[in-house]
């Protein structure tokens, strides 16, 4: 792609204003990016391409060094900025994550994969062995660890991004901070605090949607309430979250007990709040797991 | 000015048409994604016509009000607070210039539709909501511009409640259901025959009444009107007992109550986010990709969020007790010595939006009830062997 081969013109006026410019002709200033894939699906790096409209400007300010999915070219690090997609869920993995964390000046981790386990943190409920006899007719060649694990349980993480997908205004916001220096604003409060500022009727109170909303990290702009659907708490758990209270509502609302676990237990399954909303006297394995496969 | 008059229910076009030749903007009830909620206005015929609401802890559903009722239903989703205060308003932007950079301040009058708001059917317990504010963010030694701007040319129908919903207590803190001061005209929706009784109580209601086709009201009609009040007076769903609460609540500040409101309360801040006096707000910079470009936005803010007690090392607010006890203890006492009032207008949205239907009035007597318990130990034993819960 393009990108990786472009000729740089250094942001325009800090170059016309550096009476040395003409030196650094040719020679790339930008800082340098590098996106790495770990356990996912692909979707929260690729909202790096969505960003369509900003694109451009992006490239005129990050090198993008590493990017599988967008460029074959790839440049050896370190690397100023790393976004970290995806868990850990091979001992491979387990090692080449220090290894990213070491050539990183700054690693922001992306999605409910790599800040939470994602959804295959759910079999750190159940038996991994049992799941893998269920879904694989030769389970003996797979290795693969017990826990799915979050990108923070191994490295230190700078900036996390919820979610999945994650938003496109964040990931643009993170970038933008890094750039900057200056501390990106994520909200840690409840998906309410956006349905209030847009002004959307409450789907729990006003018709009764079983909604994750007060116990979920806002960030994504309070999207499925603003279409008439509960919020399904894919950015996990918000700063204070009170699963119990809200499990027993969903409970008082008519929820049947294993509809109240999975609700909690989807993307963010590995996230502790969300984990232990429904208490351990509520069954933990993942019911019909290897139903739903011919 | 000129006495009460009586508005036909077809008047209400003409007072729709009159206020948008005067240039306003004008919001109204309307049903919304089952909610009657706030919207722009300009046929009446798009008023909740014979639609009601049914409002109680955590739950609120229409039904069917009475046939030809306009205003049959308590309160809109949302108050006005939103449309004079916003969520999210933007008060600046700066730029990078050569030599360092420029501030553009930005004002109510610099938005897309700057048209002054008209709102139609503002409830007693809102007109004393915006009353509230206009002491908080007008009446101290640095007034809110943007709010001033908006406030100042704003004009407001307040209309008489005559259905008080499950979670209202306007009786019983004085704000209701007839609006008191501080609207421009004071509608009255009366039945058999269905009737407006309108009453301009500033100059600026005093010149649109003049261009209504009205005719003068008569003493039927104001006695019609008062057996209204009287009659939505006794059908309020909640009360609130307020002569004690300055003292009370500060004294109250180790009451076990707290920790049992925390094991329902989810601190979602939908409480904050309804309620009509509630004006914290926090003040985010956003710069873009360049760092050409950064805004300045003014966002709600709520006691019930944990970066809002975040000081130099920390949160001083971890624990949900504590949030919800300096929500109530503002609104209810502190308030008093802070701007004179109470915060509370008795709307009831607060219980009405809760998700876990937690209720102030009786969240109040129940920190109550174990006051005066823990005092009656405490005399009983002759002494402080409690550990001076006042």
């Amino acid at each position: 792609m393009a990108m990786g081969g472009r000729t740089v013109t250094v942001a325009g006026r800090a170059a016309g204003a550096d009476p040395a410019a003409a030196e650094e002709v040719g020679r790339d200033r930008r800082p340098t990016l590098a996106v790495w894939k770990f356990a996912s699906c692909d979707g929260c790096q690729l909202t790096l391409l969505n960003c369509e409209a900003e694109l451009l400007a992006l490239a005129d300010r990050v090198r993008v060094a590493y990017f599988p999915e967008a460029t074959r070219a790839a440049v050896a690090g370190p690397y100023d900025l790393s976004l970290v997609e995806g868990s850990i869920t091979t001992a491979e993995d387990a090692e080449r994550i220090q290894q990213v964390r070491a050539q990183s000046r700054i690693l922001v981790t992306l999605g409910a994969c790599a800040t939470a386990g994602g959804i295959q943190a759910l079999r750190n409920l159940a038996d991994v062995a049992e799941l893998a006899a269920a879904a694989y007719p030769r389970p003996d060649r797979l290795a693969f660890l017990a826990r799915s694990t979050p990108i923070a349980s191994h490295v230190t993480v700078d900036h996390e991004l919820h979610g999945c997908p994650i938003d496109r205004g964040q990931l643009l916001e993170v970038v933008a901070a890094v750039l900057q220096g200056r501390a990106p604003r994520i909200p840690s409060g409840s998906v309410c605090t956006e349905c209030k500022r847009r002004g959307t009727v409450c789907v729990a109170v006003a018709d009764g949607l079983p909604c994750l909303g007060p116990v979920t990290r806002a960030g994504c702009g309070a999207i499925c309430p603003a279409h008439h659907r509960g919020c399904y708490g894919c950015f996990g758990p918000q700063d204070t979250p009170n699963g119990r209270s809200l499990a027993s509502l969903l409970g008082a609302a008519g929820m049947a007990p294993t509809d109240v676990v999975r609700a909690f237990r989807t993307f963010n399954a590995g996230a502790e709040p969300f984990r232990t909303a429904t208490g351990p006297a509520l069954p933990t394995s993942v019911p019909d797991a290897a139903g739903g496969r011919p | 000015m000129a006495g009460p008059a009586i508005l036909a229910p077809s008047g209400l076009q003409a007072l729709l048409d009159v206020l948008r030749a005067r240039g306003y903007r004008v919001l109204g009830p309307q049903v919304r994604d089952g909610a009657i909620v706030l919207a722009e206005l300009a046929d009446a015929a798009a008023l909740p016509v014979g639609v009601g609401d049914a409002q109680a802890p955590g739950r609120y559903r229409l039904r069917d009000g009475e046939p030809d009722r306009v205003f049959g239903f308590a309160t809109t989703a949302q108050s006005p607070k939103a449309v004079l205060f916003p969520p999210d308003e933007l008060l600046w932007r700066g730029r990078r210039t050569a030599d360092g950079f420029s501030i553009e301040p930005v004002a109510p009058a610099d938005e897309p539709d700057h048209r002054p708001v008209a709102v139609l059917g503002v409830r007693g317990c809102d007109v004393a909501a915006i009353g509230i504010h206009d002491r908080v963010l007008l009446g101290r030694a640095h007034v809110d511009a943007h709010y001033a701007a908006r406030r100042e040319e704003a004009f407001l129908v307040a209309v008489t409640c005559s259905a008080p919903g499950g979670t209202c207590f306007c009786a019983s803190v004085g704000t209701g259901p007839r609006p008191r001061a501080g609207s421009d005209l004071v509608l009255t929706e009366l039945t058999e025959p269905h009737r407006f009784l309108v009453e301009a109580t500033t100059a600026a209601g005093e010149a649109v009444l003049a261009e209504l086709p009205t005719a003068p009201a008569t003493a039927d009609d104001l006695a019609a009107a008062d057996a209204l009040v009287e009659a939505a007076t006794a059908q309020m769903g909640r009360s609130l007992r307020t002569d004690d609460l300055h003292e009370l609540l500060p004294a109250s500040a180790e009451s076990p109550r707290w920790a049992a409101i925390a094991e329902r309360c989810l601190a979602c801040t939908n409480c904050t986010a309804v309620c009509p006096t509630c004006f914290c707000t926090g003040v985010e910079d956003a710069s873009d990709l360049t760092g050409d470009l950064d805004e300045r936005h003014r966002v709600w803010d709520s006691c019930f969020s944990l970066p809002y007690s975040y000081i130099h090392g920390g949160a001083v607010r971890t624990w949900t007790a504590s949030r919800y006890r300096q929500w109530l203890t503002h609104k209810l006492a502190s308030w008093q010595d802070q701007f004179g009032t109470s915060g509370c207008v008795g709307c009831g949205r607060c219980i009405t939006w809760c998700p876990a239907g937690i209720d102030l009035t009786a969240e109040v007597a129940t920190i109550r009830e174990l006051a005066e318990a823990h005092d009656a130990v405490a005399a009983a034993s002759d002494g402080d062997v409690l550990g001076g819960h006042r």
